[in-house]
């Protein structure tokens, strides 16, 4: 059995461990920063996705290698927690996984090197706290927070209107944000794209955007005060889930289930009129004939409409999803202020807008742009910038970015190092220069000497100039940064890095 | 010693079949694939274009003959990554403003020519796409101070617009007899009233005749017989749209079947579903109506039961038909019939059998709604009346956002010139590396005219250096005028485009040539398999 498996131990088995880490993250490395570039990636069914962000990238790669995969996984983990800086991740592991190799070629034992990392992420992360900066915004300063969210969008193909983004990012965390428990429920923002416009076109609307039409071509596209029946039912007749036969083998009973069918499609919109509904949202289909009963009887209604979307559509209009019609109550309703039908280009797209809903805290960002991959792209880079907005609510500290604070906490993490006693202090060391790796990319993207740059600034807020600005100072750039992001950036990498310092046998399957 | 140690196959990163390309490479790829691609439609572009012959690969091998930029990518497999993206926004232009779609690839094309150039000479793509950014702006600022504006003068609007479909038609199959379709499209469009909703205008293909025989008719069309035995022609005809069965009416209630234990039974069963279709028709006549209209079949027992009430009965009309006919003739589509007091019918003073060529069609005059018409379009073949329509939906698709964006430019290589002369200005004034990108951009913007010239065969380059040397003055009108192959006046020659579509071209192409451009690794999974059917 042994010889259908291929074994690697031992140092064998890290060092090839690491390069396979370090060969992901060599494809991210390029992406990093303002100046960083896009992948193109082709799926399996052809589809062209380009982007810049790191989990997309890594999500989308067809990684067969167990350690590669390692990096995927991380990457994922820190979209889930942060959202943002899911490239500067894992750089920085591939850049401690670098660092450990020739460590291991000095001979230091794997579980020292961890040790060593371990301590030294654990300084970094007290520096940064010592280095972070609060801000205050409320409901009227927002400036700080959109400038927080143009750092993260200034990386990505985007970054043209960054600004007009960032704001309409910032409005819409605010606009759904608990500022007293400081959460943020990202549910309630809803990205809705539609090809075709400009990306300068893309707004913020105080409502929800549906991507379907009135189901009757001849139902009123535009409801004032408008008072919502969102159904969950279709509009024909039931289905009973236990098994039945209807057998019909007289001329009555043939014409008693006829008048039968018939109340029910009455009886169906009957009840949702009696309500005082003025708009019916379905998740199912409708009957022909109910649809034009419910045409016939002035009461417009949107059929197949996802279970999601509904959901928004009751918190957004304060109405509760109705599983039946015998439900159906008045207080159930929910109220927007205007539904309306609105149509694009030259082509038939129409989509429903629900707008001054009685509860205004749903709000959808709608997406214009030249192609499929640009609003794709955007909704990517509209999400980082979410994300960055909800974690400066929850936690209002900054540092800075452009690379300093990795800079800065390099600095601290080498003095350190010659405190420790041992052989950890190597490993220290390593980590301080892997903590470089960051603005080092930073600077080689942008076409700056990399060495010549890093050099040159000891300030704990001088980082990288990507922009050719004029001044390494970031605060006066205003390049800022969340610092739970830049922690779990950190804390991440050392993790997996350990992890994967810690395999000394790799067993795998030989080919079949 | 550990030097040696022989390293697993680390390559192996990716599953089997999947390829990575990286830096140079990856660019080269794009590159070479983008610039591909807009070669291949880049013969279509002008009045002198030529057409591509695309075979399907389905059954058949059907044969389309086209010079729509959209259409020949649409029809195109392809497997560069790159070219998809022009084909992307080949299709996007197609979906917003309906013309310019062989321009907007074109452009992206000599864009990302010129920016090949620029990395070769060691420029970093980003400092390219700052300046294509630039100068995409100033572009769309010069066109924007030179567009004339005259939604107020509704003689003069009109012949903008008379312009506008000329200029655009004189590029498709049907510039022979552009004058006529010129007019065909504006009036069309003009009864419209500012709508974009070009589902009021109907097109009917119809073999035989030529081209020049085509007509717009100002009633509503629809390509169905009437049934026999039913009156062929009625006048103030009162209409009732319907969906609805009209064969067996289904039990809708879940379950229901019928079980019968002798004929006689069936028999029974029978006559009272034969019972239940007479009292619909019943129903329905009660409406008081003459002509129905219906999205489903009729069979032809409910069929002898309208004509005995001297109704006509229309079957089988599509669902895009019956709308429209909903549209209008102002009533609505029923499903029920038990109201006939509140629905409301349709209307219209004629409806009449009429023949094309050797068809019979039914056509409603008259009709309530003035927005609606239709265009019969006829033709030699089946192949030049399929162009004919997408080159006349072309042009209703211009004017119809025209008509909502009424900003007009001039033609023939007049706003290229205008923004390449800007571009240049403002790369002068530029310091940096930037502005060679500019020069690029104004480069790849010349591209299209002298395409135009190229395809014309006229001397390209004779011909833009002229231009270029008019266009020092002030306020200049000179555009390539192809059909006599000189330089000359384009307001003379009435030759006209509208702004949106010379916007949307410049603002996408540059979009997705900044889209490739960023790109430094492209990275292909395996292909799905797919099970070999045939």
């Amino acid at each position: 059995e042994q010889e259908n498996k291929n074994r690697l131990r031992g140092l064998d088995a890290q060092k090839a461990n690491i390069s396979a880490g370090k060969a992901v993250a060599r494809i991210l490395r390029t992406s990093l920063g303002p100046k960083g570039m896009d992948k193109m990636l082709q799926s399996p069914d052809g589809d062209v996705i380009i982007s810049n962000d790191g989990a997309t990238i890594l999500e989308q790669m067809d990684v067969d290698n167990q350690i590669a995969k390692l990096m995927v996984e991380l990457s994922r983990s820190q979209d889930y927690e942060i959202g943002d800086g899911t490239t500067g991740v894992v750089v920085l592991a591939g850049s401690l996984l670098e660092q450990a190799e020739r460590l291991l070629e000095r001979g230091i034992h794997p579980i020292r090197i961890a040790e060593g990392y371990e301590m030294a992420s654990r300084i970094a992360v007290e520096n940064l706290e010592k280095i972070a900066n609060k801000f205050v915004f409320g409901e009227t300063i927002l400036e700080p927070l959109i400038q927080t969210c143009m750092t993260t969008l200034s990386s990505k193909i985007v970054n043209r209107c960054k600004r007009s983004l960032a704001e309409i990012a910032v409005k819409a965390v605010l606009a759904v944000a608990d500022l007293e428990r400081k959460d943020v429920n990202l549910d309630l923002i809803k990205v809705e794209g539609k090809v075709g416009g400009k990306l300068e076109d893309t707004e913020l609307v105080y409502g929800i955007i549906v991507d379907k039409d009135m189901s009757h071509p001849q139902m009123p596209k535009q409801i004032e005060d408008a008072k919502i029946a969102i159904l969950t039912c279709p509009f024909e007749p039931p289905k009973p889930k236990t098994k039945h036969k209807v057998d019909i083998d007289t001329v009555e009973k043939f014409q008693t289930l006829r008048k039968q069918e018939q109340k029910y499609f009455d009886d169906m919109v009957q009840q949702c009129k009696d309500v005082g509904a003025t708009l019916v949202i379905c998740q199912w289909g409708f009957d022909d004939e109910a649809n034009h009963l419910l045409m016939h009887r002035n009461l417009p209604a949107v059929r197949w409409v996802g279970g999601v979307e509904l959901e928004l559509i009751a918190i957004a209009t304060g109405g509760r999803i109705v599983p039946r019609f015998q439900e159906l109550t008045a207080e159930k309703l929910g109220k927007a202020g205007i539904v309306r039908e609105k149509a694009f280009g030259t082509t038939k797209d129409r989509m429903l807008y629900i707008e001054h809903c009685a509860n205004s805290r749903a709000v959808t960002i709608f997406i214009r742009g030249g192609n499929k991959m640009i609003i794709e792209e955007t909704k990517r880079s509209i999400h980082d910038a979410l994300c960055v907005a909800r974690n400066l609510i929850r936690n209002n500290s900054i540092v800075y970015g452009g690379g300093s604070a990795e800079i800065a906490c390099s600095i601290a993490v080498e003095a350190a190092a010659d405190k420790y006693p041992g052989v950890e202090q190597y490993a220290i060391r390593a980590f301080g220069d892997a903590l470089e790796s960051i603005p080092m990319a930073l600077a080689e993207n942008s076409g700056l000497q990399p060495i010549e740059t890093l050099s040159a600034d000891n300030n704990p807020h001088f980082g990288i100039d990507c922009n050719d600005v004029g001044t390494n100072d970031m605060r006066e750039q205003n390049v800022f940064e969340t610092l739970i992001g830049k922690q779990q950036q950190i804390l991440l990498a050392t993790q997996v890095v350990k992890m994967i310092l810690k395999i000394d046998d790799v067993i795998s399957p030989s080919e079949y | 010693d550990y030097i040696s140690v022989p390293t697993m196959a680390i390559d192996r990163i990716f599953k089997d079949e999947a390829s990575e390309e990286k830096g140079e490479r990856a660019r080269m790829s794009s590159f070479v694939g983008a610039m591909a691609i807009a070669d291949l439609v880049k013969t279509t572009l002008g009045p002198k274009g030529m057409d591509k012959i695309l075979q399907s690969t389905g059954r058949g091998r059907e044969v389309t003959v086209t010079n729509d930029g959209a259409t020949i990518l649409k029809s195109l497999h392809i497997d560069n990554p790159a070219a998809k993206v022009l084909v992307d926004i080949s299709k996007v232009q197609d979906d917003e403003v309906g013309d310019g779609t062989t321009s907007v690839v074109v452009l992206a094309g000599e864009l990302l020519r010129e920016a090949e150039k620029l990395v070769a000479a060691k420029i970093h793509p980003m400092t390219i796409i700052a300046g294509f950014r630039m100068a995409a702006d100033c572009a769309r600022n010069a066109l924007v101070e030179k567009v004339v504006d005259n939604k107020e003068n509704s003689e003069k609007f009109r012949l903008d617009l008379m312009n506008i479909a000329r200029t655009t038609l004189s590029s498709k199959i049907l510039s022979q007899d552009k004058e006529h379709f010129a007019k065909l499209a504006v009036d069309a469009v003009m009864r419209l009233k500012g709508s974009t909703n070009l589902e009021s205008v109907q097109i009917i293909k119809k073999p035989g005749g030529s081209l020049i025989d085509s007509f717009l008719d100002e009633g509503f069309i629809l390509d169905k017989k009437i049934g026999i035995g039913q009156p062929k022609r009625i006048e103030n005809a009162k209409i009732l749209v319907a969906n609805t069965a009209m064969d067996t009416d289904k039990v809708k209630i879940y379950g229901a079947r019928v079980r019968v234990d002798s004929m006689s039974k069936v028999a029974e069963i029978e006559g009272a579903e034969k019972e239940k279709m007479k009292e619909k028709v019943n129903k329905i006549i009660a409406h008081g109506i003459n002509c129905f209209v219906n999205r489903q079949l009729i069979y032809n027992f409910p069929e002898e039961l309208f004509a005995d009430a001297g109704i006509l009965a229309i079957e089988h009309a599509d669902f895009d038909g019956i709308e429209r006919l909903a549209l209008v003739t102002g009533g609505e589509i029923a499903s029920t019939f038990d109201n006939p007091e509140s629905v409301k019918l349709g209307q219209c003073e004629l409806i009449e059998e009429i023949m094309i060529g050797e068809d019979k069609l039914i056509k409603f005059s008259g009709v309530a709604m003035g927005q609606a018409c239709t265009i019969v379009l006829r033709g030699a073949s089946h192949h030049v009346l399929d162009e004919a329509e997408r080159s006349l939906h072309d042009a209703l698709c211009v004017l119809s956002q025209t008509v909502n964006d009424s900003r007009v430019l001039l033609g023939g290589g007049w706003p290229e010139m205008i923004m390449a002369k800007e571009i240049d200005a403002l790369a002068r004034k530029t310091p940096g590396k930037k502005s060679l990108a500019m020069e690029a951009f104004s480069r790849a913007l010349l591209a299209i005219p002298t395409t135009i010239a190229d395809n014309a065969g006229l001397d390209s380059a004779e011909l833009i250096s002229q231009l270029r040397a008019e266009h020092q003055n002030e306020g200049c009108t000179a555009g390539i005028d192809v059909i006599s192959g000189s330089v000359g006046d384009m307001v003379e020659r009435g030759i006209c485009e509208a702004f949106k579509v010379k916007q949307a071209v410049l603002l996408s192409a540059t979009e997705a040539a900044e889209m490739i451009l960023r790109v430094d690794e492209i990275i292909t999974c395996a292909p799905r398999r797919r099970e070999d059917r045939m």
